[in-house]
């Protein structure tokens, strides 16, 4: 009976160096990484409050329908109640 | 000679009409209330309540306030009575408060800023006012 084993027994576990490292970048490469870091930087999007008033629409969920039902109702509210209208 | 008599008497009665129709709510406000609408100072908003415009005396402020906390009773005893939301009765109020607004008095526009009642002309409403 054979024993089983694998193919190809892979090696004990070890840290592999970053990738950047190995590829032996020159020094030349590495300042244009490091300005294009800085221009993507530079280019950020500055989002600045707009200078007009901003318009939140109120009650939005208000129907024109409720607002028709509720006319003379209202109506008389007001009508009832005018010192403060 | 005649003619001119007749026009004067014309405008005349016409400003007569405009002060009648104007009377009724004018006449039970309270005199520091009426004075500062009539000085733009207060202004109505499209959801029912009173705001200031611009800066205004701290006496205003209060009078605004006070109004603004009555007006909220009222409303929601009415939204109670017509089965809607507190909020939807105090819009539908807004649009009757905008639409009865004397000229020279301010309003709030749809788009949210202050407009000044022009004589002869509608407000600016919400589409959604009947």
């Amino acid at each position: 009976m054979k024993s089983l084993k694998l193919t190809f027994p892979e090696g004990p576990a070890h840290k592999a160096p970053m990738e950047i490292f190995q590829m032996g970048l020159s020094g030349g490469m590495k300042a244009l990484m490091l300005v294009s870091g800085l221009i993507a930087l530079g280019g950020c999007i500055t989002i600045k409050a707009p200078e007009d008033k901003i318009v939140i629409e109120l009650n939005i969920n208000i129907k024109q329908e409720v607002l028709y039902k509720i006319e003379n109702q209202a109506q008389d509210t007001i009508e009832k109640n005018q010192g403060i209208f | 000679m005649k003619k001119q008599a007749h026009t004067l008497f014309h405008a005349a009665a016409a400003l007569a009409a405009l002060a009648l129709v104007a009377a009724p709510a004018a006449a039970q406000r309270d005199p520091a209330y009426q004075a500062a609408r009539t000085a733009g100072q207060v202004g109505e908003k499209m959801d029912g309540y009173l705001g200031a415009v611009g800066s205004i005396p701290a006496e205003v402020d209060k009078i605004i306030k006070d109004l603004n906390i009555k007006r909220k009773a009222v409303y929601t005893q009415g939204a109670q009575g017509a089965g809607v939301s507190v909020e939807e009765f105090a819009f539908g109020a807004g649009c009757k408060n905008i639409r009865d607004t004397a000229p020279g008095e301010k309003y709030q526009a749809p788009d949210g800023t202050w407009k000044t009642r022009a004589a002869g002309q509608p407000p600016q409403r919400d589409t959604r006012c009947p």
